[in-house]
């Protein structure tokens, strides 16, 4: 890389900083503040001062655009040399990129809604520093999903499941899970979204998400999803600082505002912590190469750096651990399981495929979790013994969903994992149900915004998604034949054999 | 589940990581030489620094190692992922510390 020496500066970064940033803002004369910036009074939040908030990256135009550029540079000569060298021919396995199927799909198309929203916000936030660090964020997230498209469009050549991923977004079951939850940030007034998106996804929970992706990206031969991870990853740390700083300027703003913030922590870690269960199977059951298991993951990533650094922090303002996050580190044992095996009897209708962990796998799964061999082996070994007998299992009908987070009800009752866990409120004489305390807490908070949510299942028996059958709904979400099912057999298999002249052998996850 | 209720900020592990690369071992050697009680850990294509309290990043300790000019914006393209605060971030250092 050449990046040009250090020119001659007039100005050190923090006056270059403050010269092109607060220095370019103005005070409206022929409108009042209020009627430039409708939308940051609403909520009930108090601002006395928006100078102070601050940006440590102290980002500029001039090295936004030269970083960025450099960043896109180095990953476009990793897409090309991957491509060039028929570098998927390298992956330990095709069942590999069922994680970049659900990684499209369930994704990136979040990154999009996040262009959009930060925007938005680069618009409608009155001080000049969020708001320039808003539109940094806005360029960022279309570059992501930009990157992503192009990374993953060279699988698309040869593999199922990843062509209509848009479209799917808006339409799929599983996919509906990440979609409303970021329907829900996009839909609540701009300070929420900074606490849901910037804070809780991007700083609580962003290293779950991406750097397991990313990690296993790399454990398993797939050059251009961690170039292009690291390469989003790397803007992701600027992402983080602004939502730290967000939480921070509204909590030292205003001590009326500690119990807004709260809420909404306590509201979006759980928002988000159900997101990343679809993260949770994928790290245990989807990667061919181990990583760590998602149990590590929680520990290092969440219960180490958040609840022991950060929310020590926080807690000079008055700030509390989210609420129900003693649940989530309890189901860190079980929760991949529990996903996975319902993922694997529904993969008849998604765009990705399943199979039964094989006898290696499974005693990974074992050395990891106390409980695997007590709780989950014995489904497996059951399931075993259906496919011997020639009926690998699927499942008929169609899941109830929790209201909230939109998952199948398959979460089990805290201290409790062969209890399935069911809650309910009744609104407006209507009957809710949820997966959790954590999701029922969140509905009976704003009942009226979530009777709105658009549940899958309750949309395909109303008759609004293709029709009655599973193919006319499958048609409906442009999912092929190939697309999903048991991973053994499947297009992609017989392929992954066919060019490693391997048709003879067995295949295998 | 970890709680550090009683660890005070100076004590509590600040971290960052950085992606495993040539030109960011520089980085990682920098941090290493300007931390000393800082642990370094190797993940699949990334490099975690830890240090007990604070991390500084110095521009001169990075150019020494890298044989040429190091802006400390470039660190843009290093950095995957932090915890704590970043305390600074001017022309000279970068510091990641918690507050409280």
């Amino acid at each position: 890389m050449t990046i040009a020496p250090r020119a001659p500066r007039k100005l050190s970064m923090k006056d270059r900083y403050s010269a092109l940033t607060r220095d370019l803002d103005w005070t409206p004369s022929y409108v009042t503040e209020d009627e430039l910036y409708p939308y940051t009074k609403f909520e009930g939040i108090t601002i006395h001062d928006w100078s102070k908030w601050e940006d440590p990256f102290r980002l500029t135009v001039d090295a936004y655009t030269k970083y960025q550029a450099e960043k896109d540079k180095r990953l476009y000569a990793v897409l090309d040399g991957f491509a060039q060298s028929q570098g998927h021919l390298s992956l330990t396995d095709a069942s590999y990129l069922n994680a970049m199927k659900l990684f499209i799909q369930g994704v990136s198309p979040l990154e999009y809604q996040a262009h959009r929203h930060f925007a938005y916000l680069g618009r409608h936030l009155n001080g000049p520093g969020p708001r320039f660090a808003s539109l940094c964020q806005s360029l960022d997230e279309i570059r992501h999903i930009q990157t992503e498209v192009h990374t993953l469009s060279n699988y698309n050549k040869y593999y199922d499941g990843f062509h209509s991923f848009p479209h799917m977004h808006d339409r799929v079951w599983y996919l509906s899970v990440p979609k409303s939850f970021f329907d829900d940030a996009v839909s609540s007034g701009p300070f929420e979204f900074l606490i849901a998106i910037g804070f809780s996804f991007e700083y609580l929970l962003t290293n779950l998400l991406f750097v397991p992706f990313m990690s296993g990206a790399s454990f398993n031969g797939d050059l251009p999803t961690m170039t292009f991870g690291f390469s989003a990853q790397s803007d992701e740390s600027r992402h983080m600082t602004l939502g730290l700083e967000a939480i921070k300027f509204l909590l030292e703003q205003d001590e009326k505002n500690v119990p807004i913030v709260q809420h909404w922590i306590d509201k979006w870690f759980w928002r988000g912590y159900r997101v990343t269960a679809l993260i949770a199977q994928m790290l245990d059951y989807m990667l061919p190469r181990k990583v760590m298991s998602w149990k590590e993951a929680f520990n290092l990533y969440f219960e180490q750096q958040m609840l022991g650094g950060l929310f020590v922090d926080l807690a000079y303002y008055g700030i509390t651990p989210p609420k129900f996050v003693e649940q989530a580190a309890e189901e860190k044992e079980i929760l991949s399981h529990q996903v996975y095996w319902t993922l694997y009897q529904f993969s008849h209708a998604a765009a990705f495929s399943t199979s039964i962990p094989t006898d290696e796998h499974m005693e990974w799964l074992s050395a990891n979790y106390a409980k695997f061999d007590e709780l989950y082996r014995p489904l497996w070994e059951k399931e075993k013994r259906n496919v011997a007998a020639g009926g690998r299992h699927f499942a008929r009908g169609l899941p109830e969903l929790c209201t909230v987070c939109q998952i199948p009800m398959l979460f089990t009752e805290p201290g409790d994992p062969t209890t399935l866990c069911q809650r309910w409120s009744t609104f407006e004489d209507e009957h809710f149900n949820f997966c959790s305390d954590g999701c029922k807490n969140i509905f009976d908070h704003e009942p009226e915004k979530y009777v709105q949510a658009w549940l899958p299942v309750h949309q395909i028996f109303q008759g609004n998604c293709g029709g009655a059958t599973i193919p006319d709904v499958l048609a409906w979400y442009k999912m092929t034949p190939n697309d999903g099912g048991e991973y053994l057999g499947s297009r992609d298999n017989k392929n992954w054999l066919a060019w490693h002249d391997m048709a003879e052998k067995t295949g295998g996850n | 589940m970890t709680t550090s209720a009683t660890i005070p900020a100076g004590e509590r592990p600040v971290g960052v990581d950085i992606q495993e690369s040539e030109q960011n071992r520089a980085v990682i050697e920098a941090l290493e030489a300007d931390n000393e009680n800082s642990s370094v850990i190797h993940m699949p294509g990334l490099v975690r620094v830890t240090s007990p309290g604070r991390l500084v990043l110095r521009r001169e300790t990075v150019e020494e190692r890298l044989g040429r000019e190091w802006e400390t914006h470039e660190f843009q393209l290093a950095i995957i992922s932090y915890f704590g605060h970043i305390k600074e971030w001017d022309d000279d250092e970068i510091v990641i510390a918690w507050d409280h």
